[in-house]
């Protein structure tokens, strides 16, 4: 075989194997419409749940079919690849900064929050604690988190939004228990920052870190992964806590209404928001360890959700702009706490 | 005189020693993300394997590196051909500009094809008024692939066609013969397996390029996932024998890759032998 033959023949198998790659690549049944969700890394097996379910909904109500694709990754990440031309119609998130940042380059409406209901937040969670089996160290609450013989694993608030919500969760039980003095809220935190043991960079390693390197005694994280991480790895070797007071964690949506506009998904962007408040997806939603609002449905999963006071960003700190201002800004109260 | 490695015994310590190392550094790994494919049995194994997205990633990592070898095939003979037959100025600079992609990160690689071609880039930008989307959709990833594995055919080609020499092609030149019958005729034959070697090692990196996927891909499931991307997908959502499912089938192309390169040698090396 000469070389010219040879590379003919290459040429043409390689030909072949892109059309049989692109006859792969392409879904072999096509759905009407599509619809594409830009979402948080950890939601996919949540989305993949509910989007068949939105299908079977709309298409009782519009007569067509819709396949909602899927984008995850860290929501600043995903935020930022919007801006850089990923055309998501929709965006769930699991940091109202993110999708602040989309509102002010003018892709999403100024007022988002207040389309939907519950300050666009279809649901929610808090902070909680995963403990090694029978609580060995008695934790209940963030006092027996300062204890000095405690270890504590958490993502690294300048790198992670579930690392903030913890960050923020412990000053803001400080700052209730000590009524607003703020030497003492320091005092807190400074110990409490001091019993971290590893820093990871995200939620992820995180959970490696208390998992598979066996460190520490407690880890802490959105109440919903806590929950999955003790289902996936054994609920016989772990115990889920959830501290009497913590803070208010939004997954805030929103349509992102340049993309929408220009897919002609204006109506299924709004109407796949919409549909994340019907009963039946808050039913799906909470199966997956999130808190909802719909009361049927909290009814139902009582026993899952331990009462507990969740205190709002907007109401202790004064809205997320001050919060990222003050706290996790570089030379901020974060990085003095760490200094100390 | 004695030299290191000439006792019998320090030279079986070493050799013990590199074996050692390379199974427990290399081999073991390999055996590892196999064993741990299969954990579950072969049925789990097969339905990861047959999962839709699953299989739209490797349709998606197909097309990229059979988009990628040609283009790259084509512009590694043209830039060696350019480098090592005429003499221009700006030759040496052209040489270094080759090894850009090598020298740079591919993460840096993506971004720079992101801060370009996505829609708020220079060109992007413009591409956008025409309604055309290169970034996060598969023309993006073949862009920023075809970046990272350009050098991998010039680089093969060049110090080989330096080392022959132009001779072949003037005394064909003399002989009257066409520019395209002597490439096809002299050229071509005499460079073809550091040619073949060059497309081996493009399709390796083709398909394990991660970096600069990342960065462009938009990891929208079934539509830009490859393959390396949807192993740490996987990963992520706490399915960890369909991450190494994935990390297993791409291991395997790179054995195949790995035999296929040690089969070009063994004849490359049994050729020279015959002359």
């Amino acid at each position: 075989m000469t070389l010219y033959s040879f590379l003919r023949r290459s040429a043409i198998a390689s030909a072949v194997t892109a059309t049989l790659a692109t006859g792969v690549a392409t879904p072999a049944l096509a759905a009407d419409r599509e619809l594409l969700n830009s979402s948080y890394d950890i939601a996919r097996e949540l989305f993949a749940t509910v989007n068949p379910e939105f299908n079977a909904w709309w298409q009782e109500q519009h007569d067509e079919s819709v396949e909602v694709k899927q984008s995850h990754g860290g929501s600043s990440k995903q935020a930022r690849a919007i801006m850089q031309g990923l055309r998501a119609d929709v965006v769930t998130y699991n940091q109202v900064t993110d999708v602040n940042v989309l509102a002010e380059k003018g892709l999403v409406a100024e007022d988002w929050q207040q389309q939907f209901p519950n300050n666009a937040s279809p649901y929610y969670s808090t902070t909680a604690f995963l403990v090694r089996e029978g609580n060995p160290k008695e934790i209940d609450s963030w006092d027996d988190l300062v204890e000095d013989d405690v270890e504590i694993v958490f993502p690294n608030p300048k790198t992670s939004g579930n690392g903030r919500y913890t960050y923020l969760a412990a000053w803001a039980y400080a700052d209730q228990k000590f009524d607003g003095d703020e030497e003492k809220i320091r005092e807190f935190m400074n110990q409490f920052l001091g019993n971290v043991k590893v820093f990871d960079t995200g939620g992820r390693g995180a959970t490696t870190t208390f998992v598979e390197r066996n460190i520490g005694d407690v880890l802490i994280s959105f109440e919903s992964e806590v929950n999955n991480i003790s289902k996936e790895y054994g609920e016989d070797d772990y115990d889920v806590v959830v501290p009497p007071v913590s803070i208010l964690a939004e997954f805030p949506v929103a349509v992102v209404e340049k993309n929408a506009e220009r897919n002609d998904n204006a109506d299924l962007a709004q109407g796949y928001l919409e549909y994340l408040y019907t009963e039946e997806a808050q039913r799906l939603l909470a199966g997956f360890n999130y808190r909802v609002n719909d009361e049927t449905v909290q009814k139902e999963f009582a026993d899952q959700f331990p009462e507990t006071e969740l205190l709002r960003v907007e109401d202790v700190f004064g809205g997320w702009e001050q919060v990222m201002d003050t706290h996790f800004s570089s030379g901020g109260e974060l990085d003095q706490l760490q200094r100390r | 005189m004695q030299r290191i490695g000439d006792a019998p015994r320090t030279r079986r310590l070493l050799i013990g020693l590199a074996v050692a190392l390379s199974a427990l550094f290399l081999l073991l790994p390999l055996i590892a993300i196999f064993a741990q494919a299969f954990t579950e049995g072969i049925d789990v194994f097969w339905n990861n394997l047959s999962d839709e997205y699953t299989l739209a990633a490797i349709g998606l990592t197909l097309l990229v590196t059979a988009l990628t070898i040609p283009v790259n095939l084509v512009f590694g003979v043209f830039l060696a051909w350019l480098v090592t037959r005429f003499e221009f100025p700006g030759r040496r600079l052209l040489q270094t500009l080759i090894d850009i992609p090598f020298a740079v990160s591919p993460v840096v690689a993506g971004l720079i094809y992101l801060l370009l071609y996505g829609s708020s880039g220079w060109v992007g930008s413009w591409l956008d008024g025409y309604d055309i989307q290169l970034m996060f959709a598969w023309p993006g990833i073949v862009l920023v692939t075809i970046f990272v594995t350009c050098p991998f055919v010039a680089r093969e080609l060049i110090p080989l066609m330096q080392a022959q020499g132009s001779r072949e092609e003037e005394a064909a030149v003399t002989l009257g013969a066409s520019g395209w019958t002597i490439f096809r005729r002299v050229t071509l034959p005499n460079i073809k397996w550091a040619l073949l070697y060059g497309v081996i090692l493009t399709n390796a990196r083709a398909v394990g390029e991660f970096g600069a996927v990342s960065v462009v891909s938009g990891s929208i499931r079934g539509e830009t996932n490859t393959l390396p991307l949807h192993v740490e997908l996987l990963y992520q959502d706490y399915n960890t024998v369909g991450a190494f499912t994935a990390a297993a089938l791409l291991a395997l192309i790179a054995l195949f890759t790995l035999a296929a390169k040690a089969g070009l040698e063994w004849r490359a090396t049994r050729r020279e032998q015959f002359r």
